[in-house]
């Protein structure tokens, strides 16, 4: 049976091969970009937002301006227009049947399917990440950065600090995949399966609000999506960054588990 | 599991909702043969198809690919065993060549090397570097049927393979199934076309609303189809008579336009003679090939049993 590997590496080939990444990918580039454009034409700053009365002081304060500004729609949005397709779009095509009669099992079919949507998660994580990054040194330097604590670390070490909370934010991202994912495979169609993990994200985001629910409110996944801001405090804060990594993997691992079933067990009878 | 046949069916069973799909279906593909499995829309053709390549469970029953269940062992169950069910289905961003590419990764082994020859001999090769998108249905067929190729199959599965061709692209489809057949490659096929099965196929199987109604020898089949005769003279009513009284002539019945009868080519060539001598024209003897339809009256009109009435004499004959 061909390696996983190889699997793998054509389901990334397929994604390559298709509009719709590039959408996700284009919305990450630009949103920094369109920022710091922003900032040079304008005056003021936004205020309001962590870091954001900074973005004029550090280059380095755009990254996490950008991360608050994307986390709780943008990023889960470009996570899930892929994650929610790449299931559904072998229903909607008729190559389930396609590729499950040759030598690889379904079960590996699956296993790609979920490393090439996280790959693209990270990717486009890292696409903002880099194009923030490099347009906030252009416009406001390589500057040492003041944190959520009101201290000071050197540029280098803020970098090292952005990266880091990337990996954080990654987790809730993560999980938005395999809610995708799993309605993917189960919905069979992409756009039930893109909206409807937005929708649950939106859900549990009200749920946070109800009153006398409130104790909940560490344990619901959009709760996550500002976990890594432990990170740029001084000392780490590591409580939210722990919590959401186990949080996180208590909705990933069940809907991943569940997706994978269905696939292995369904009938093929389409296209 | 060397001697193991290509296909074995036990029992086949698949029902949707208070649909029987497929019901009670035995089959048996032995190496070398190429099989028609024979039925009009709807009769579970393509479903028999899916449950042979694991694409769906069985509601009961159990299938066997050179002595390997695709519900145990996967898609290992499907090795040396390529085909496709309806129309093949391709990523349409992707070029022709890319997908087999694609699909060759997912084969492994030599599978990739085998391209070029399956472009080649479904003369898809200038259209290669072209989206599958842009494809019409026939090219995608042929598509299909290289992605079938460079699995190098011992067994080829194909559902009604030359539907929607034009005339052109059903022979060639039709050759290459005659000509793969003859290299060694054992084949089922569907079809709803009795003559598209009379041309290739040794054995066959006559399905309909799920059930096996015949199941033997193609020449068995013939036997219980062939024989038929329409004829039209300038006066169909003394023509009657001289059928009648002539030799070899049977069961003959006087429709509006024509006569129907049964005869061995002899007796029909006796009693053209015959005709003439008793002083009418001819104006049309010819064999009358049967439908579809009419094999279903023929296997079913005998009572409640037709595969013990139809399908038996073939297997004392083995015996
Ligand atoms: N996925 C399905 N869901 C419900 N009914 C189905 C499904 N697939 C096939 N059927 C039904 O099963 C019967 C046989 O269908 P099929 O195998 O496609 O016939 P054929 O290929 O001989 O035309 C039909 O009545 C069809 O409506
Ligand atoms: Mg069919």
């Amino acid at each position: 049976m061909p390696a996983l590997r190889t699997v793998y590496a054509w389901e990334l080939r397929k994604l390559v091969a298709q509009k719709r990444t590039y959408l996700g990918l284009a919305a990450a580039a630009l949103v920094p970009v369109i920022f710091v454009v922003a900032l040079t034409l304008q005056n003021g700053e936004p205020e309001d937002v962590a870091f954001g009365r900074y973005v004029r002081q550090s280059g380095l304060a755009i990254p996490p301006v950008i991360l608050i500004f994307g986390s709780y729609w943008l990023f889960p949005l470009i996570t899930a227009l892929v994650s929610g397709d790449i299931v559904a779009a072998e229903d909607h095509n008729g190559t389930l049947k396609t590729i499950l009669t040759r030598s690889v099992g379904r079960g590996r079919i699956f296993a790609a399917k979920v490393l090439a949507a996280v790959t693209y998660a990270i990717v486009a994580l890292a696409l903002m990440a880099l194009t923030a990054v490099i347009g906030g040194i252009i416009v406001s330097g390589f500057h040492p950065l003041v944190t959520l604590s009101g201290t000071t670390v050197s540029a280098g070490r803020a970098l090292l600090l952005i990266g880091a909370s990337l990996l954080v934010y990654l987790l809730p991202l993560i999980a938005i995949a395999s809610i995708a994912l799993l309605l993917s495979t189960v919905t069979h169609n992409s756009a039930a399966a893109v909206v409807g993990a937005l929708m649950i994200s939106l859900m549990l985001q009200l749920v946070t609000i109800i009153p006398g629910l409130g104790v909940l409110r560490p344990y619901l996944l959009p709760t996550q999506f500002n976990a890594w801001q432990g990170f740029l405090r001084t000392p780490a804060d590591w409580t939210p960054v722990i919590r959401a990594a186990w949080v996180c993997a208590l909705y990933a691992l069940p809907c991943i588990g569940v997706a994978y079933l269905n696939f292995l067990r369904r009938d093929v009878a389409g296209g | 599991m060397a001697g193991a046949p290509p296909v074995e069916a036990r029992g086949l069973v698949k029902r949707y909702g208070d649909v029987i799909a497929v019901d009670e279906v035995d089959l048996t593909v032995e190496a070398g043969d190429v099989y028609g499995y024979l039925g009009p829309n709807g009769a579970g053709k393509t479903t028999v198809l899916r449950m042979l390549l694991g694409l769906i469970t069985p509601t009961a029953g159990q299938v066997r690919l050179f002595g390997r269940d695709p519900l145990v062992s996967g898609a290992a169950a499907l090795e040396g065993v390529a085909g496709f069910v309806e129309a093949p289905r391709f990523y349409p961003y992707l070029t022709g060549r890319k997908n087999l590419e694609l699909l060759a990764a997912l084969d492994g082994g030599e599978a990739a090397k085998r391209i070029d020859e399956a472009l080649d001999t479904v003369e898809l090769t200038d259209r290669q570097r072209h989206r599958v998108g842009g494809y019409s249905h026939g090219m995608r067929q042929r598509l299909g049927v290289a992605a079938a190729l460079i699995r190098d199959p011992r067994l080829l599965l194909l559902d009604e393979p030359a539907t929607g061709l034009d005339p052109a692209g059903m022979r060639d489809m039709r050759a290459l199934v005659a000509r793969l057949s003859l290299a060694g490659t054992t084949v089922l096929l569907s079809s709803h076309l009795l003559a598209e099965v009379e041309e290739l196929c040794n054995r066959v199987a006559i399905v309909r609303t799920g059930r096996i109604v015949f199941e033997g020898a193609l020449e068995d089949l013939k036997r219980t189809a062939g024989g038929g005769w329409r004829l039209r003279t300038t006066d169909d009513g003394r023509a009657a008579e001289v059928c009648r009284t002539q030799r070899g002539i049977a069961e003959v019945r006087v429709d509006p336009l024509e006569l129907r009868f049964e005869a061995t080519e002899e007796a029909a060539a006796a009693l053209s003679v015959a005709l003439v001598e008793a002083g009418l024209a001819i104006r049309a003897l010819a064999p009358h090939t049967a439908t579809l339809e009419d094999l279903f009256f023929r296997l079913t009109e005998d009572g409640a049993d037709p595969v013990s009435a139809a399908g038996r004499p073939a297997e004392t004959e083995a015996a």
